[in-house]
């Protein structure tokens, strides 16, 4: 089956290159072996969803008047020059960084885009060597269901529609989303566009959609700012970088990278250094210094006090089996109960 | 069946040119090549056999030397002049092979990068109008101290061993070791050298961010050859199966540890929390990884691991208490 198959879409893609002219159904239907002993709708449709499979393939069948005065039929060619990939000709060294490219995409689908591309680069010449011992390897893992659906919106600028579960919050926001373009940010990704219902730049995580993102638009239907730059878009929605300063105690021999990145430094007893510093939102450095448990006090700023305590209580209170510190832990909770998150 | 058909076209479509260019070539080395067994291939062959210029009896077949492909294993293609160039590449393999390169542009250091970018013109001058729609794809790697990374790099473009400072966070402890580089790798946002350490004898991944110190030794590098480049095709972090299970309940604000971490098992269990198994190596890492989420996880199992994380929660409660002093 598949062998026939194979032979017929073969030749009729041979037959299609090599004809200067448009060429009509009936002459494709004497030329190419497989639709011969056909009946007319069985070859109708058998040469329609042929011509749809090498569509799909990335052959460019054309259809384009036969010119015959007496007929006024469509026909069928292939131009060589849109069929055929052009000379590309890579020095040494750029055909090593080509080859590695094979080893980036950990998603079957782009792994398995880029073997195909690199398979047609060969063909054209190009000796490419896949299985080279690289010093650099980076990876791109897309495990996000809704990858796939977010990638070809983009590419194919078409709106969408999606549920985005927001961080902390319980139920997902439905969004209306022209999306610009994807974005790979600290190991995630991101869809980044125009939010239609705020009238507003944003930025979704593509892991916190959760069911399935659905087209609004057909492709080519919004157009993106002409100076989209999508790096410096991302960092305007991303969060802050370090611009505040908070004061923070480390234990002896603990906390190394607080250290590293502390602006000043003093040291108040034999156990205690004092530390400043640099941070951009209180959140992350509440979540850092917890981390570290009793190797770090917070000092100031007092919000940031506040919230790792009213944290630390939370923790300590979710076993029964805490003893010795009792008395601390219970009188710091009941202060934390006055401000519940 | 038709997505084999297909396969095969493209296939097809590809080996002609390719052979045409080979001739004699060994019929493993092109099954290697395109990725698939040597029987495929003769499968291929089989089919193109009967395949050529319309309207033709026998002259304008593609002509394959069977006597050579049976006896010798050697692929002999003749006839086939209406076919010298592969298809060009569809949009959604430019695309995937445009954005790798940038990704591996993003994470060469400088001296690499001017090969990629030669490569990335050639390129996506080959891809035509579907260059432009790889700008809308972005991959970001966060940049890592300037000296650290050209250290690194020279060390491995030179096989040189390193003296590495480098801080452990699972148990918050700062380390002296001797290395000797392999690789550098990038994944989920963060770099990470791969090398042979000479402290624990084994293969160990360590991450840019957390180089303290590195300095260049003039010594070579020279991993023994028990050191394995790590498979990386399952993803960077593979949990030994026998690692230990942790069972976690996390609450809305925690849900992206099933994001980050590879769990084996998720289940709702209602108000938008999450319940969670994951293996883990180092039961300092995950103690302090509970403790980062403040009360937004609680350890299901195991019951050791919940009372110690309590137990430093109350501890460092107790240098908040108002009649203590900041000074245990």
């Amino acid at each position: 089956m598949t062998a026939k198959k194979s032979e017929r879409l073969m030749n009729l893609t041979i037959c299609l290159l090599v004809s200067r002219h448009f060429i009509g159904k009936d002459r494709i239907r004497q030329a190419v072996e497989g639709y011969r002993d056909l009946g007319d709708d069985a070859f109708d449709r058998m040469f329609d969803r042929d011509k749809e499979e090498l569509r799909i393939l990335g052959v460019p069948i054309e259809v384009g008047p036969i010119e015959r005065a007496f007929d006024d039929d469509v026909g069928y060619r292939i131009r060589r020059d849109r069929f055929e990939l052009p000379e590309v000709n890579l020095e040494a060294d750029e055909r090593a960084v080509v080859g590695l490219a094979a080893r980036v995409w950990q998603h079957a689908s782009l792994a398995s885009a880029t073997t195909q591309g690199l398979r047609k680069l060969r063909a054209g010449g190009v000796d490419v060597d896949e299985s080279a011992l690289s010093i650099i390897e980076p990876q791109l893992a897309t495990d996000e269901p809704a990858f796939d659906m977010v990638f070809e919106a983009v590419t194919e600028r078409r709106p969408v529609e999606f549920a985005h579960q927001r961080s902390g919050r319980g139920e997902p926001v439905v969004r209306n989303l022209e999306p610009w373009g994807i974005v790979s940010w600290h190991g995630h990704w991101y869809v980044v566009g125009h939010d239609r219902d705020r009238d507003a730049e944003r930025m979704f995580r593509l892991s916190r959609i959760s069911g399935d993102v659905r087209f609004t638009g057909a492709a080519g239907s919004f157009e993106r700012p002409r100076d989209l730059d999508l790096r410096r878009l991302t960092e305007s929605l991303a969060p802050p970088r370090p611009h505040e300063s908070a004061t923070v105690r480390v234990r002896r021999g603990a906390a190394d990278p607080l250290r590293r990145r502390a602006s000043r430094s003093r040291q108040v007893d034999e156990v205690w250094t004092e530390l400043e510093v640099a941070y951009g939102s209180g959140q992350s450095l509440t979540d850092e210094l917890l981390s570290f448990g009793p190797d770090v006090i917070v000092m100031e700023p007092p919000e940031v006090r506040e919230s790792v305590v009213r944290r630390l209580s939370s923790l300590a209170g979710a076993s029964p089996s805490v003893s010795g510190t009792a008395r601390g832990s219970a009188s710091v909770r009941a202060d934390a109960q006055g401000s519940p998150r | 069946m038709s997505a084999n058909a297909q396969d095969q076209v493209a296939r097809m479509l590809a080996l002609v040119p390719y052979l045409r260019a080979r001739d004699g070539i060994l019929v493993e080395k092109v099954a290697h090549d395109f990725g698939v067994g040597p029987a495929q291939i003769v499968k291929d062959l089989k089919v193109l056999w009967f395949c050529g210029l319309p309207n033709s009896v026998t002259g304008d077949m593609i002509d394959i030397d069977m006597d050579a492909l049976d006896g010798e294993r050697t692929v002999r293609l003749a006839n086939a002049d209406f076919l010298p160039r592969p298809l060009r590449l569809a949009p959604h393999e430019a695309l995937a092979l445009i954005v790798a390169l940038r990704a591996l542009r993003e994470a060469s250091g400088p001296d690499e990068r001017d090969a990629v970018d030669r490569a990335l013109v050639k390129l996506e001058a080959a891809a035509g109008d579907v260059a432009g729609r790889a700008s809308v794809v972005d991959v970001h790697i966060d940049p890592v101290d300037a000296r650290v990374r050209a250290t690194v790099d020279h060390a491995l473009r030179e096989s040189r061993q390193l003296d590495l400072t480098y801080y452990v966070p699972g148990r918050d402890e700062t380390t002296q070791r001797v290395i000797d580089p392999m690789r550098l790798i990038f994944s989920e946002g963060h770099g990470y050298l791969e090398a042979w350490c000479h402290r624990v004898d084994e293969v160990r991944m360590f991450r840019l961010d957390r180089m303290l110190e590195v300095t260049l030794l003039h010594s070579q590098a020279r991993p023994p050859l028990a050191a394995q480049r790590t498979d990386l095709s399952g993803g960077l972090f593979q949990p030994d199966a026998d690692d230990p299970i942790a069972i976690l309940e996390l609450e809305p604000s925690a849900r992206w540890v099933a994001d980050y971490y590879p769990v084996e098992s998720r289940v709702e269990s209602g108000g938008g929390r999450l319940r969670v198994s994951l293996r883990f190596s180092s039961e300092g890492w995950l103690e302090r990884l509970v403790l980062r989420l403040g009360g937004g996880a609680a350890v299901i199992e195991p019951e050791t691991l919940a009372r110690r994380v309590s137990g430093r929660a109350a501890d460092a409660l107790a240098l908040y208490a108002p009649v203590e002093h900041a000074s245990s």
